[in-house]
């Protein structure tokens, strides 16, 4: 752990070498300066109280001299302290900022296969807080770097004062030194625990408080308090067992310096009885150990984070090391009007898993609309993703009026084709930014296009400030229906030339959805449209109807001659009607 | 942040953790012991220099380990006495914040629908984990040095003013302007943290929307786009981080500065006064060690002054949530139960506003007999929703009174209407847990066997047994390992163990597949027999096999008819929606 934990230091510093440069001189410089401290305040106390106490006056010169070598030193530690902290504070934030953008760039470039393994959550945790634990041990760092140069030079100092005091300074840094190290020990793996508990405590909150509702109306408002109230007992637990640690061990580093002086005290009048020594030395040395003691410590913060700081690092290095980035070609594909689109015998699996998708062939005609029909779990979903690139085939390939897909560059897969998936995406925009995705090409007239065929132009002229409306994150101040009608919208407006649609309509009043569908079969969108739909409505629009079962194309034809010819199908489309039948 | 509305809230908390009241004294005493321990060691030194070292008849060995021995005694008691005080502290504070993270905790479910809702789900955990983490962590680390560093200021004080009165004043004065500023610093300390806290929550809503995003970025190639909203956030954090510790060292140094000034004038001043003063060589050196002392715990003030800040301002957040009072309350022990049997529905001229806004539902006045089975309909907004909230008490009307079988709502226990009326909502929630604890949810002493009837009895055998593992399945988060269709059938089954008198049903939009939607409608069918039944159809079949439907239109109730007659209204609302709604199925 201590070797892991210290290749991610090594790591950090040679990123930031020159703010931990700045943190490392001003934490040494301000070490230096404790100890010189120590030595002037002996000085005073032997060299000028002693003999003004003596003769009963002293130099008004050497006083004023005196106030102004404390008054200077204080001034240099300022200085000092301003280094140490700010290196260390902007490396630090630095370091982070550098980790979060590497990690959502990644996010940004990594294909949604990957994004579709990986939970939400996690992936939010190692943007924030895995990036922040990783970097957590840098804030002191400088500090404790700083310490042992200071630790050296008060060992030597000592020394040469005299040798036996030398001896106290030997034994307790090593001791403060071992004590660090066995708390950071003891304490990591509860403070582990603790962590752990916390994620508990939250997980239970988020779902219970989500599922809201039915607690309430189920009454169950007493059960979930006990369900919650078992974790945060175990958290308290944790924490009191977190407390108990620090309780034992805080007191005893407060001790230890305290009986370093006190042994300082004890041999010093020996050796003062024997005269190896001055008063002046006497002072200094015991005065340096209650000065010391603070320092001490930062090492302990930085092997105390350590275990957090490994873990938040490799979370990290996950994300920056994945790999299965799509490559794009360089391609246009600026033909006008509908594109065809043609799908030659496509496999496809996720990762390691079973083929979902098998000889898969069918075709979009130039300007005609075609609806996947299957049960659940067919693979309908899985063909619309592929149909706009966002994953490649295991087998066969996609085509484009003729050109492969991923010989298309990205600019002209995003203009040519768009899809309007099955939940809807809001961003935390304007209706208008919503709606235009900063494409350069969409004006405002192409924006109400878009709104007037996607039936959303009533409700937005309705809002506070039209197309200004800021919508909030995920567009919570819309209906289910409305984020349905602006993310179409939102395809639309691209004049894209193949349109896809995963049972984009499905939140939609069945009127406002008969209304947007005439409008596209109207072919007012001038686009290609591959549809995956349940409603009965939007598959009898279709020109051709895609019938799957288990990831197979089992019959293609118009949706009459499927209701006619083919059982299964006419069996999963009148399901509708057989429901009906059931409840009359 | 106003000093009196720290300390408002902190009496407030206090007042409201009742935990943190016993023993607090003890604490108290054995902190007082712990610091006497750390002036022993400058009194030792005194004593040692003064009357061991320059004694009148030379260095007097036996009297300096004299003193040593004492001072070690000492400082043995004291750090016994500080392990007792933190174990002590930790323990009581701990088991004090967990029962606010409880009381917290079921405080939001007592909540009205009202305030569950416009607070975001997101605040609401926050507000029982990191709110009170914060509480904790300060406790923890600033909080007892701060108790110490007080502690050891008062102490040190005392005992320099014993050594010598003049010199203490000297100290005090130095330290004048460190305090003057470190106050000053203090307003701008609060307003440059709170900065940070919110750049933080700007940082985590972009990078939140470039993950929950992701697939909409890549579909539209605008990851440009997103790139450069991150990128400004990040930096923004950065730089909003960078100042705030900017202006936390300097404030933290102004305490550097005091040290400085402090030792200078002691020396100067403890000089010029000399023996005649009444000091002695022991008793000012003694007195710098006193400064050190002195200082320490205003430096660690300084430091731990924004984290006190911060565990405050998450004391007040809790605090304000507890302050909020559950209006929709549980008239509990004054409450009465509902009859036996099945349950008629009375709205009595019932009105409902959002505070603030526009009325919903205007004036609804109507009956629903017992064992009737009724489907509200009406368009999106039309206030359908808000009847259903109003009818299982998720809300209070406005005006007028809800009655079941003649007792008002109001009166009624929630123990007793919660078990009669229940409710199923539209998106048939479930627990990250399995098939059968989620039914268990609604009737926790069900067997196995037992739940196996249940499906068998709403005609989901076949599906139950399809289930990887049965009634072992796990449903994933929110359910999420079952299709939206399949949540809908164990949100029903779980009603149905439920057993209730009075059925509500908000019916789920979204387009459910055709094979889950036959087993739903079976299901339903059982479910609802011999109940009273208030279903929110979105589906005209629901209405069309309905012994009533109930139509909405802007907050008022239009029609009321069996279907087959309102049908034939000729330009009525609900003709219209049948109309287009049969268009849509053929």
């Amino acid at each position: 752990m201590l070797g892991r934990g210290l290749r991610v230091l090594g790591q950090a510093i040679r990123t930031e070498p020159r703010l931990f440069t700045v943190g490392v001189v001003g934490s040494s410089v301000f070490g230096l300066l404790v100890i010189a401290n120590s030595y002037v305040v002996g000085y005073v106390i032997g060299h000028v109280v002693v003999p003004a106490f003596s003769s009963g006056h002293a130099g008004t010169g050497e006083l004023a001299l005196i106030a102004a070598v404390f008054l200077g030193l204080s001034a240099l530690r300022v200085a000092s302290v301003f280094g140490r902290r700010l290196g260390a504070g902007f490396m630090q934030f630095r370091l982070q900022a550098r980790y979060r953008r590497a990690v959502t760039s990644r996010y940004l470039s990594l294909p949604p296969a990957w994004h579709q393994r990986h939970a939400t959550g996690t992936l939010l945790s190692n943007a924030n807080s895995d990036v922040e634990a990783a970097f957590v041990p840098i804030a002191p760092l400088p500090f404790a770097v700083g310490t042992i140069v200071m630790i050296i030079a008060a060992v030597v100092a000592l020394f040469f004062t005299d040798p036996v005091l030398a001896l106290v300074g030997v034994t307790l840094f090593p001791a403060l030194f071992g004590l660090n190290f066995v708390y950071s020990r003891a304490m990591s793996p509860r403070q582990i625990r603790a962590q752990r508990m916390r994620a508990k405590v939250s997980a239970v909150a988020h779902e219970s408080f989500d599922g809201a509702l039915v607690v309430k109306t189920m009454g169950r408002e007493a059960d979930e308090s006990r369900r919650f109230g078992v974790f945060v007992t175990e958290l308290r637990d944790a924490l009191i067992s977190v407390g108990r640690l620090r309780g034992l061990f805080d007191p005893l580093m407060d001790a230890l310096p305290s009986l370093g002086t006190l042994a300082v005290l004890l041999l010093g009048a020996w050796r003062l009885e024997s005269g190896a020594i001055t008063v002046t030395e006497l002072v200094t040395v015991s005065f340096l150990f209650t000065v010391l003691a603070f320092p001490v410590r930062a090492i302990g913060w930085v092997v105390a984070e350590l275990p957090r700081s490994v873990a938040g690092w490799e979370r990290v290095q996950a994300v920056l090391s994945a790999t299965g980035d799509l490559s794009y070609g360089d391609k246009t594909a600026d033909a006008e009007g509908a594109a065809e689109l043609r799908f030659d015998r496509v496999d496809f699996r996720y990762g390691d898993g079973p083929l979902v998708l098998r000889d898969v062939s069918f075709a979009v005609p130039r300007g005609k609309t075609v609806a996947l029909v299957g049960a659940t779990g067919s693979g309908k979903s899985t063909i619309a993703s592929l149909a706009v690139r966002l994953m490649d085939p295991v087998g066969g390939q996609i085509l484009l009026d003729d050109t492969e897909l991923p010989s298309l560059s990205e600019a002209a897969l995003a203009r040519a084709e768009a899809l309007v998936p099955q939940i809807p995406f809001i961003f935390d925009d304007t209706i208008r930014g919503n709606i235009t995705l900063d494409r350069p090409e969409i004006s405002d007239k192409s924006v109400r296009w878009a709104l007037d065929l996607a039936q959303a132009e009533k409700f937005v002229r309705n809002l506070p400030q039209e197309l200004d409306t800021a919508v909030g994150e995920r567009g919570t101040s819309l209906s289910g229906g409305q984020r349905q009608r602006i993310t179409l919208a939102r395809a639309l407006a691209g004049k894209p030339r193949l349109l896809v649609l995963d049972d984009a309509t499905s939140a939609v009043d069945p009127r406002v959805e008969a209304d947007i569908l005439a409008a596209l079969r109207g072919n007012d969108a001038g686009a290609s449209i591959l549809v995956v739909a349940y409603r009965r409505a939007t598959i009898a629009l279709a020109d051709e109807v895609v019938y799957l079962e288990q990831g197979k194309v089992v019959a293609t034809g118009t949706h009459a001659e499927l209701l006619a010819g083919h059982q299964g199908y006419s069996d999963l489309v009148t399901a509708y009607e057989k429901a009906e039948r059931v409840e009359a | 942040m106003t000093d009196a509305g720290t300390f408002a809230t902190i009496k407030r908390g206090l007042a409201l953790s009742p935990e943190l009241r016993p023993g607090l004294g003890g604490t108290i005493a054995l902190a007082l012991v712990q610091m006497g321990g750390r002036v022993a060691v400058p009194i030792a030194v005194q004593q040692g220099i003064d009357h061991g070292i320059r004694g009148d008849g030379g260095p007097d060995l036996q009297y300096v380990v004299g003193v040593v021995a004492v001072t070690f005694v000492a400082l043995m008691i004291s750090t016994l006495a500080g392990y007792l005080m933190t174990r002590r502290l930790f323990t009581v504070s701990e088991t004090a914040l967990g029962g606010l993270r409880s009381r917290t905790f079921r405080h939001i479910h007592d909540l009205s629908m009202l305030h569950q809702q416009s607070e975001r789900r997101g605040t609401m955990v926050s507000r029982v984990t990191s709110d009170v983490d914060q509480i904790s962590q300060f406790l923890q680390t600033g909080g007892v040095q701060l108790l110490l560093a007080s502690g050891q200021l008062l102490v040190s004080t005392i005992v320099m003013f014993v050594y010598s009165w003049q010199l203490t004043i000297v100290v005090l004065l130095a330290f004048g302007p460190s305090v003057a500023i470190i106050r000053l610093f203090q307003k701008r300390l609060a307003s440059v943290y709170a900065a940070v806290r919110e750049r933080t929550g700007v940082m985590l809503g972009a990078v939140a929307e470039s993950v929950v995003g992701a697939l909409v970025i890549r579909a539209y190639g605008v990851a440009g786009r997103t790139e450069k909203r991150l990128d400004e956030s990040i930096s923004g954090l950065r730089s909003a981080q960078q100042k705030a510790l900017k202006t936390s060292v300097t404030s933290f140094s102004s305490g550097e500065i005091g040290a400085g000034l402090a030792l200078a004038a002691v020396v100067v001043v403890g000089v010029l006064i000399g023996e005649d003063g009444g000091l002695t060589v022991g008793r000012l050196t003694a007195f710098l060690f006193l400064v050190t002392l002195f200082i320490q715990p205003v430096q660690i003030a300084t430091d731990m002054l924004n984290e006190a800040q911060n565990a405050v301002a998450g004391w007040r957040r809790v605090l304000d949530v507890l302050d909020l009072s559950p209006d929709v309350a549980d008239p509990d022990d004054v409450g009465v139960a509902l009859p036996v049997g099945p349950l008629s529905v009375r709205f009595d001229d019932v009105s409902f506003r959002y505070p603030g806004g526009p009325v919903v539902l205007h004036d609804v006045d109507l009956e629903i007999p017992a064992r009737t089975k009724v489907a509200v309909v009406g368009e999106t907004g039309s206030g359908k929703t808000t009847f259903a909230k109003l009818l299982t008490r998720l809300m209070d009307p406005a005006e007028g009174e809800v009655l079941l079988s003649g007792t008002p709502l109001t009166s009624v226990r929630f123990s007793s209407l919660r078990s009669r009326v229940v409710m199923v909502p539209q998106d048939g929630f479930l627990f990250d847990a399995t098939v059968a604890e989620n039914i268990r949810f609604a009737e926790p002493s069900l067997t196995d066997e037992q739940l196996t009837d249940a499906f068998a009895e709403l005609g989901l055998k076949d599906w139950l047994d399809g289930l990887p593992g049965g009634l072992e399945t796990p449903v994933g988060e929110r359910g999420e390992a079952l299709s939206v269709g399949e949540r809908q059938l164990v949100a029903l089954v779980r009603a149905y163990v439920a057993d209730p008198d009075l059925l509500v049903l908000d019916e789920a939009t979204s387009a459910v597949d055709p094979a889950t939607e036959v087993r739903l409608q079976h299901a339903l069918d059982t479910v609802t027999r011999g109940r009273t039944t208030v279903a929110i159809a979105h589906r005209l079949s629901t209405a069309q096999a309905a012994d009533e439907v109930i139509v909405v239109d802007a907050g008022r109730v239009v029609q009321r008819g069996p279907h087959t007659e309102l049908v034939q209204q000729e330009g009525s609302i609900y003709a219209k929606l049948y109309a287009s709604w049969l268009e849509q199925t053929r």
